[in-house]
C-alpha cells in the first residue's frame, strides 16, 4: 500500500479530533449559526446575579467586574426572569433575551426565592445550560442539597468572597468545553458521589482557566484546598465540608 | 512637612483599623471589600458602606416601629428584618452588628418583648459606634488624599 502523504494524513487527523474530542468547535459554531454571535460569547463572562440587598447586590458586582466578568445585577427573581426573556406564566422566552453565561442568584429572597428561580430555569428548554449558583447566609444541609438536586452548578456561603468568584469562574470556563452528554454525566457523577461535592468528576481534564497568582482554587473539588494567600482564601471550598461533617 | 502629616495620618488610620478588628468590630470581610478597591473603582468601601449605613437605618426604624406596636408584635415581620440587617453586616465585615442581630432574632423567635427591646437598644448602640468609626476611617482616608494628593488604595 502506497504510503499516505502528510497533507492527507493531517487532514485525516483534524476529522478524527472533530469527531472525537473537540466537541468545543461544535458548540462554539452552534453558536455562531443559531443566536447572535455576541463578543461575550468567547471573551467576556456574563454573569445575571439576583439579590434582593442592595449591599449585596453592590459587592457580588464588584467582586464579578474584578474577575473580569461582565455583570447584570437585578433585585428579584422575577426581574431575573424578565431580563432572560423568559416569560413567568408561559414558560417561553421572548425576542428580548440577553444572553448569560451564569446566574448567581440569593436563596432568601421575597416573592420568588432562589430555589424556585433555579427551579424556573432548569424547567426551561432556552436556559437549562445556563449554570446557576446559589448563595446563602444560612449555612443548611438541606437547602444545599435541595439546589444542587435541582440542578445548581454550586452553593456559596455568604459572605462571598474573591475566592468564591474565582471558583465558579473556573467552573465556567470548563463547562465551555464539554458537549451535551458528559454534562449528563457529571450530573449523574453528582448523586452517586459525596452528597457535598458539587464539582464535575475527575473525568474531565483539569480546567483550562490557569490559576492567577492570587487566592484562586484551580481544582474543583472541595476536599482541595486552594493556595492561601489570605486566611480567608481557605474558607471557601472546605466551608461546607467542614460544616456537614460536624451535622 | 507634607510627608509627615501623610505618615501620621497613615499611623492613623492603622491604629483605628487595628483597634477595630482587635474589638471584633470588624472582621475579614472588610479587609476583602478593602481589596476590591483600587483605581478602577477609588470610592468602593464607602459606596458600599453607604449604602449599609442607608439600609440599616431603615431596618432599625422599622424593628423600632414594630416593637412600640403595644397591641400585636410582629415577630415575623421582625425575623425578616433582622435577616436582612444580619445578611447586610456579614457582607461589609460588621461582626458585632451582626452578633448583636443573631441574639435578637434568637429573642424574637422565643417571643420575649422584654429580651427584644433589650436586644433593640445593644444593637442601636453597636450600629451607631460603628457608624462613628468607619466615619472617622474616611475622614481620616481623605486627609491623606488631601495631604499627598495621592488616592490610596485602602
Amino acid at each position: 500500500m502506497e504510503r499516505l502523504s502528510s497533507p492527507v494524513l493531517f487532514v485525516f487527523l483534524l476529522l478524527v479530533m472533530a469527531r472525537n474530542g473537540v466537541v468545543t468547535w461544535r458548540r462554539r459554531t452552534e453558536k455562531i449559526d443559531g443566536s447572535d454571535p455576541s463578543p461575550s460569547d468567547t471573551k467576556e463572562v456574563h454573569v445575571l446575579a439576583v439579590d434582593d440587598s442592595h449591599v449585596d447586590r453592590k459587592v457580588i458586582e464588584r467582586l464579578l467586574k474584578i474577575s473580569s466578568c461582565k455583570v447584570t445585577a437585578v433585585d428579584s427573581g422575577s426581574r431575573a426572569l424578565q431580563f432572560l426573556g423568559l416569560d413567568e406564566e408561559k414558560n417561553s422566552n421572548s425576542f428580548y433575551g440577553l444572553k448569560v453565561d451564569l446566574i448567581i442568584t440569593d436563596y432568601c429572597m421575597p416573592g420568588m426565592t432562589g430555589y424556585e428561580l433555579l427551579k424556573k430555569i432548569k424547567e426551561s428548554s432556552a436556559f437549562r445550560e445556563i449554570p446557576v449558583v446559589i448563595m446563602s447566609s444560612e449555612n443548611v444541609l438541606a437547602r444545599i442539597d435541595r439546589c444542587l438536586e435541582e440542578g445548581a452548578e454550586d452553593f456559596i456561603v455568604k459572605p462571598v468572597k474573591l475566592s468564591d468568584v474565582k471558583r465558579i469562574k473556573d467552573y465556567m470556563t470548563r463547562d465551555f468545553r464539554v458537549g451535551e452528554g458528559e454534562r449528563g454525566i457529571n450530573k449523574r457523577k453528582l448523586r452517586d458521589s459525596c452528597d457535598l461535592s458539587s464539582s464535575p468528576p475527575s473525568i474531565l481534564s483539569s480546567p483550562v482557566s490557569s490559576s492567577s497568582s492570587s487566592s484562586s482554587s484551580p481544582s474543583p473539588t472541595i476536599l482541595s484546598v486552594s493556595a492561601p494567600c489570605s486566611p480567608s482564601s481557605l474558607d471557601s471550598p472546605s466551608r461546607r465540608l467542614k460544616m456537614t461533617s460536624s451535622e | 512637612m507634607l510627608g509627615l502629616a501623610a505618615d501620621r495620618l497613615r499611623a492613623d488610620m492603622n491604629r483605628l483599623l487595628a483597634f477595630l478588628f482587635h474589638q471584633g468590630i470588624l472582621d475579614e470581610q472588610f479587609l476583602q471589600l478593602q481589596q476590591l478597591q483600587d483605581e478602577s473603582s477609588p470610592n468602593f468601601v464607602s459606596e458600599v458602606v453607604n449604602i449599609y449605613f442607608h439600609e440599616s437605618e431603615k431596618l432599625l426604624r422599622n424593628l423600632r416601629s414594630l416593637l412600640m406596636d403595644r397591641e400585636f408584635l410582629d415577630y415575623r415581620k421582625m425575623g425578616n428584618h433582622l435577616n436582612q440587617f444580619m445578611g447586610s453586616s456579614s457582607s461589609i465585615g460588621a461582626k458585632r452588628v451582626r452578633n448583636v442581630c443573631v441574639a435578637f432574632r434568637a429573642a424574637s423567635e422565643h417571643n420575649n418583648r422584654a429580651g427584644c427591646l433589650t436586644a433593640l437598644e445593644l444593637l442601636e448602640h453597636e450600629y451607631c459606634f460603628l457608624k462613628n468609626k468607619l466615619h472617622e476611617l474616611f475622614q481620616i482616608q481623605q486627609q491623606r488624599v488631601l495631604a499627598t494628593g495621592v488616592r490610596y488604595p485602602m
